[in-house]
């Protein structure tokens, strides 16, 4: 019997293993997949939390009801892996050995990275809406809420989905006007890169949209300190924004059994080649979703593109042949901009989000880097598409690799 | 209006506006470049930094991010926003006639 572990059943790990049972013989392969949770948190739907729009249940599942029937489950901490002797140690000694490896760990938010953010008014008046633990505290904060100063801060990149801070901070000016409270919310968006966003020609647009909708921008803004008293933060460069209530997006980093088993880098990423994804370095070890280095967007529609390539790239490995397939750092966002309207954008390593039409050319139903209903009902619907097709590792109507079609240079 | 004359304007750039060609820099070049980023003066503690980002680039194929550069470089995070402000990492790998920084995105 040969062996297969994936580590972590988030997004990718999930989608992984739903696509590999479905291909692999059953009488030559084992495969195990490990995870120290047993809920699925459907994070997309984090951000809706603390307007009221989506309550816990909304978000969550159990992982079981996404695994296929047979599967081997393993539900335990991981210690660390070994490279050099194939095996993985988890927490309670336990010793997986294995012919192939598929690093599926994730990222996490580590707000103890920066001076006095998790010590002192974290969830009473400084949160994070990347675990549900903190979008639901936020939900009872601003249910009574009065107004005052919000700030919308990024710590530093990358971060998953790079658009929720703007779409928070969209939403914020849509949820405010709506409870007629809007004049007195003061909405400043500050972020270390030198604009909106992290690509030149989205960033120009979303930036028009922060403006237009009387949010207030601060860019280049490299957080050295929180400071609990005096409600602020303070830059690097000793520059200070005054806060009501932070709503930060604190470091993200990988998984710890990432940097126990030295396979990360300074933020615990695992180092992985761009277009093959396997792990530099290694020839039995891919590494998908959040838990890679890839300059791409860490998202779920990353890690559902990066995913048919990495079954390829895996079939073709274990065959003994070279991967073939080559990932092109696709990336597919909805970016909810508030009164019921949404922007999409479709983008990759080299191209940058265009406008156009997407998915059919000219037709949609979807518009890129424009504002419609249409693209807001895109990111309502896809909910549904995530628990019923995407984490079972079926096929969703848009291509792996991005095509130029529809979009207008 | 001061019409800028310096050579580097000449040399050819990346998107980023990095020097293409790594071949092109020299102790003078860095000089002008830092100019662009309103760096004035290059003192010892630019040096070191600049120094040990080319090492890193040499050694690793990519400029070190922001947080290799505090823990390796001997330069306090404090004191490298000092020295290069807003952007250490993008700036002194800009003057140290390197692509910017995979990291930085």
């Amino acid at each position: 019997m040969k062996k297969l572990v994936i580590l972590g059943a988030g997004t990718a790990g999930t989608m992984m293993l739903n696509k590999l049972s479905n291909v692999l013989d059953k009488n030559e392969w084992q495969i195990t997949i490990v995870d120290q949770h047993e809920t699925h948190y459907y994070q997309p739907g984090f951000l809706f939390i603390p307007f009221g729009i989506y309550q816990r249940k909304d978000v969550v599942k159990p992982k079981r009801d996404f695994f296929p029937t047979g599967a081997n489950v393993v539900m335990s901490e991981i210690d660390r892996i070994e490279p050099e002797k194939n095996q993985v140690i988890l927490k309670n000694n336990v010793v997986l050995p294995y012919d192939y490896l598929i690093i599926a760990t994730g990222a996490q938010i580590r707000p103890e990275e920066v001076e006095g953010m998790k010590n002192g008014q974290w969830h009473k008046s400084i949160f994070d809406f990347y675990t549900v633990e903190g979008a639901c505290a936020l939900a009872d904060f601003f249910k009574h809420w009065e107004g005052g100063k919000l700030v919308v801060h990024v710590t530093e990149m990358p971060i998953k989905c790079p658009v929720a801070p703007l779409e928070f901070a969209f939403l914020a000016d849509s949820y405010f006007t709506e409870r007629g409270m809007r004049d007195k919310v003061d909405i400043t968006f500050v972020t270390p890169l030198p604009g909106a966003f992290t690509k030149p020609r989205a960033s120009s647009i979303l930036g028009d949209f922060l403006n237009k909708k009387n949010i207030h921008l601060t860019s280049e803004f490299n957080i050295a300190r929180v400071d609990n008293e005096a409600k602020r933060i303070v830059s690097w460069d000793e520059v200070e924004v005054p806060f009501d209530v932070l709503v930060t997006i604190p470091t993200n980093m990988g998984d710890p059994a990432i940097q126990r088993s030295g396979l990360g880098d300074e933020l615990n990423f695992v180092p992985t080649d761009k277009n093959t994804l396997v792990a530099e370095g290694q020839k039995n070890i891919f590494v998908i979703g959040d838990a890679t280095n890839l300059p791409s967007s860490k998202a779920g529609s990353v890690a559902h593109f990066e995913a048919d390539i990495l079954l390829e790239n895996f079939m073709s490995v274990v065959e003994g042949r070279a991967p073939s397939q080559k990932f092109d750092g696709h990336a597919n966002c909805f970016i909810e901009s508030g009164f019921g309207k949404g922007i999409l954008i479709d983008f990759n390593y080299d191209t940058e989000p265009l406008p156009g039409k997407f998915p059919l050319p000219g037709v949609g139903p979807f518009s890129l880097l424009e504002e419609t209903k249409m693209n807001h009902y895109g990111k309502v619907m896809f909910r549904w598409m995530y628990w019923n097709f995407l984490l079972k590792g079926q096929e969703l109507p848009v291509e792996s690799n991005m095509t130029m079609a529809g979009k207008r240079m | 209006m001061v019409v800028a004359t310096s050579p580097a304007m000449t040399l050819a750039r990346d998107a980023d506006g990095n020097l293409a060609n790594r071949a092109d820099w020299t102790k003078e070049i860095a000089v002008q470049l830092a100019m662009e980023e309103g760096i004035t003066e290059l003192t010892d503690r630019h040096w070191l930094v600049i120094t040990y980002m080319k090492e890193q680039f040499e050694a690793k194929g990519d400029a070190p991010s922001i947080r290799k550069l505090t823990k390796e470089s001997g330069v306090e995070t404090k004191e490298l926003y000092a020295l290069f402000p807003k952007g250490p990492a993008k700036k002194a790998a800009k003057i140290a006639g390197l692509p910017k920084p995979k990291g930085c995105i």
